[in-house]
């Protein structure tokens, strides 16, 4: 089992980064599930880590309770931004998060107890393997219930159309809500995990490109499932890395993918759903 | 029973109905009928909650449903059509309509998470009444297709009416497309709504094609630049001009 | 001290309308939100920069090479990726996407290129002159820049005021359908359009580089941010709007940063965008003109 020892230090960081993106992607795909463009969500992961990184290096919470304050305190704020905000409609909406988002980049940034530009520093490596895994499968398992579900159809509907969904008595508002809250929550999880094993965080961490490398990462997946996402989360954490020869150039690639993948695979990668109806055709039309 | 009592509504300065009354009464069919931009489907707006009234009242079985969000509306049993179709297309025909029946499925999200027993036989009874009201309307056999493969009109239209009575509506409140190439359709729908009122429902029709109006519904009402020009019930007798 | 910074607001909001002037005019017309805008503003920039040093060219006729070199490359990006999305009809995030994945490409091939490090125009291309009015120093740049930034805004508003193929703009704006039953050639006009937004774009990108002396690949982000604001506040679509709010922000900018907190400057504009679109989600001399697939 030394390989395995061996294969882990070398790497372990990397499977850490793909548990944690994968979370990520899974906290924008319930926004876009209702059909939500939040660009928030980098936002969330940032106010989760430092406000977990804080009770962490100040209170010395537990790690378990710095945990869940990382995904209560996004959601909070989630709730309380949530509720006049979901009232726009798709570019505003996504406008108003965008804005929301860099107001938390520049204050973070400016503030003396988030360390300003520089950042917080020797944040205890509390972060597990197993934490990573198991709370991703709890996630997926939770997200998955709710798929099969009333709500899961309730969310398709809304993304849909969501009049027509209104007048088939859901309260679209409401459900809206929910899916920017508990998707506030899973990317403050998200961000707290990342902090307790990175050992430093800073406010570049947590702007616009990284908004912009989440939702990469879903819709290169696909949105139509839940594999979607945590697939584009696992390619865009290791291709990186294979694409190190490219040094300063790597950057084009992840847009380069973006824009290839909108165009030719409008589905994302992974959609299951037209592959289940052709085979229901009987091979198709 | 639906009553509409002195309803109004203006845009602006511009009034699109004044003083409206009438009531749906129960079982049978109702068809409000009136020219292109008499106001009718501003009417139909009013009822399921899209609009708020500028004035007057409707109520349904005595409670007051203006000022309700349309989400509210649509659990005190009032389901509608639209003239466009409106079918949620990348989901299957099964899943349109048990997108109707969404306030009728309790179960909480812990029931949900731990897939308790309760919420498994809360969701297979909602599969089979998903399945036997697509039979009603003979959409049956094609429950797994996406409806988006529902390329025709006829089909799709009649997935909205299943997926109608899919909220144990009481009123279902439809609108034909209009158009030339629906003329074609206009018996099969004629037969639909008569399907659809035989099994206990009371259905709501706006309309502008007279002769449609006679041939299906009970009473009418006449709704000409915003006001209601006669209510009465039709004189099947009674020859119509093309 | 006060008139000084009012000189400052004007330059800065000048520019900022110059730029939220293309952009605006892409959602009005194409209904698209162009989250390239930022990057063909700072290809602009770095063309002008290349012409003047590279070749030796005199400014204006870096101007030209910018506005020619960014109009291009808003026509290729209508062209190549834009025509395809519109065939498909579709949803209105989409193009928003694939503008992102653009701007990304187009800002690390500049980082790939040029390397981190803030670039500057050789002394002697901007002119030095400076004025004093009163306790005011006015730098002639200062001047060339509003002076070619209204000079633009002007002309554009005159064209879809006043003209024929205004007119045919104003009617795809309503409804691009309605438009081409009437004969207008509404591809033909998508394409102009986005060479138009983008010239105006990369023109933005050479002042602000003159501005501040500094031009680095990253430098469209912020100004994408702000663009964002100014569309918002001024209407999405609505151009005189965009002008209005271009010097707003400018102002608030300014005035925030020189009175209020040096850091926070940024924060307020965001933080007024964030407040306003709660109150007034159509902007605040806003209209919506939201075309309902």
């Amino acid at each position: 089992m030394e390989w395995l020892d061996n294969f882990w230090s070398t790497y372990n960081t990397l499977v850490y980064s793909i548990g944690v993106h994968a979370l990520l992607a899974l906290s924008i795909w319930l926004t876009l599930a209702c059909g939500l463009l939040s660009m928030a969500n980098a936002a969330f992961m940032g106010i989760g880590a430092y406000v977990s990184a804080l009770l962490s290096l100040n209170a010395g919470w537990p790690f378990a309770a710095v945990l869940v304050a990382a995904g209560v305190a996004p959601a909070l704020v989630a709730l309380i931004i949530g509720i006049p905000t979901l009232r726009l409609s798709g570019v505003y909406l996504a406008m108003a998060t965008l804005a929301f988002g860099e107001v938390v980049r520049i204050t973070v940034l400016n503030l003396e107890i988030t360390g300003g530009p520089e950042g917080l520093n020797g944040i205890p490596q509390s972060t597990q393997g197993w934490h990573i895994v198991a709370i991703l499968a709890f996630v997926v398992y939770g997200l998955t219930r709710m798929q099969r579900s009333r709500v899961g159809r309730a969310f398709e509907s809304i993304r849909e159309d969501d009049v027509a969904a209104s007048l088939m008595g859901i309260d679209v508002a409401r459900y809206k809500l929910f899916a920017f809250v508990l998707g506030a929550a899973m990317a403050g999880v998200a961000g707290g995990l990342n902090a307790h094993f990175t050992f430093f965080i800073s406010p570049r961490e947590y702007g616009f490109e990284n908004a912009v490398d989440i939702l990469t990462m879903a819709v290169l997946g696909g949105t139509g499932s839940l594999v979607g996402p945590m697939l584009g989360a696992a390619i865009l954490t290791l291709l990186p890395e294979l694409l190190r020869f490219l040094n300063e150039f790597r950057g084009i690639f992840n847009g380069i993918v973006l824009v290839l993948v909108v165009l030719f695979l409008p589905k994302g990668i992974w959609e299951p759903r037209r592959i289940k109806a052709l085979f229901a055709r009987g091979g198709g039309k | 029973m639906l009553s509409i009592h002195n309803l109004g509504k203006h845009f602006g300065g511009l009034s699109v109905l004044e003083d409206v009354s009438f009531e749906v009464p129960v079982g049978g069919i109702f068809g409000l009928i009136g020219p292109n931009g008499a106001g009718k489907t501003t009417v139909f707006n009013l009822v399921t909650g899209l609009l708020k009234p500028s004035s007057g009242k409707i109520s349904f079985e005595g409670r007051d449903l203006a000022g309700l969000p349309p989400h509210l509306v649509t659990r005190l049993g009032i389901a509608r059509t639209f003239q466009n179709i409106r079918i949620f297309k990348e989901m299957t025909l099964l899943e349109n309509v048990m997108v109707g029946m969404h306030h009728h499925l309790r179960y909480g999200p812990a029931e949900l998470f731990l897939n308790s027993r309760a919420c498994r036989d809360a969701e297979t009874r909602a599969r089979q009444r998903a399945h036997e009201l697509l039979s009603w309307v003979r959409l049956d056999h094609r429950a797994e297709m996406l409806a988006d493969n529902l390329s025709l009109r006829r089909p799709a239209r009649k997935l909205e009416f299943a997926r109608g009575a899919g909220n144990r509506t009481q009123v279902a409140a439809a609108r034909r497309a209009g158009g030339r190439h629906e003329s074609l359709g206009k018996t099969v729908l004629m037969e639909e709504i008569r399907n659809i009122c035989q099994r206990g429902f009371s259905v709501f029709l706006i309309e502008h094609d007279m002769r449609f109006v006679m041939g299906v519904c009970e009473r009418i009402a006449v709704l000409n630049f915003g006001r209601i020009i006669a209510e009465e019930a039709p004189t099947r007798s009674a020859t119509i001009p093309t | 001290m006060l008139s000084q910074q009012l000189l400052n607001a004007l330059t800065l909001g000048s520019v900022y309308a110059l730029f939220a002037l293309g952009f605006t005019l892409v959602f009005g017309v194409l209904a698209v939100i162009n989250l390239s805008h930022g990057a063909v503003f700072m290809v602009g920039s770095y063309t002008a920069l290349f012409v003047v040093t590279r070749f030796e060219m005199p400014l204006w006729l870096g101007m030209l090479a910018a506005m020619m070199a960014s109009g291009t490359l808003g026509l290729l990006i209508d062209v190549l990726i834009l025509k395809r999305l519109r065939a498909r009809n579709a949803p209105h995030l989409i193009p928003m996407i694939a503008t992102i994945g653009v701007a990304i490409t187009l800002s690390s091939m500049a980082q790939g290129l040029f390397g981190a490090e803030i670039m500057r125009f050789p002394e002697g291309t901007i002119p030095a002159g400076e004025f004093i009015v009163g306790d005011m120093h006015v730098r002639a740049i200062e001047l060339g820049i509003v002076g070619i930034a209204f000079a633009m805004m002007a002309a554009l508003l005159l064209a879809i005021r006043r003209t024929q193929l205004g007119r045919a703009l104003r009617a795809i704006a309503e409804s691009p359908k309605a438009a081409s039953l009437l004969g207008i050639n509404v591809e033909g006009l998508f394409h102009g359009t986005s060479f138009v937004a983008a010239a105006l774009g990369g023109l933005a990108g050479v002042l602000i580089g003159l501005d501040f002396n500094a031009i680095t690949p990253l430098m469209g982000q912020p100004i994408l941010h702000k663009g964002i604001a100014v569309i918002i506040l001024g209407g999405m679509g609505d151009i005189r709007g965009a002008l209005i709010a271009g010097l707003f922000l400018g102002f608030a900018e300014v005035m925030s940063k020189a009175y209020v907190s040096s850091q926070m400057g940024d924060a307020v504009a965001f933080g007024l965008l964030f407040l306003i679109l709660l109150v007034r989600p159509s902007g605040l001399f806003g209209r919506v003109l939201e075309r309902k697939a």
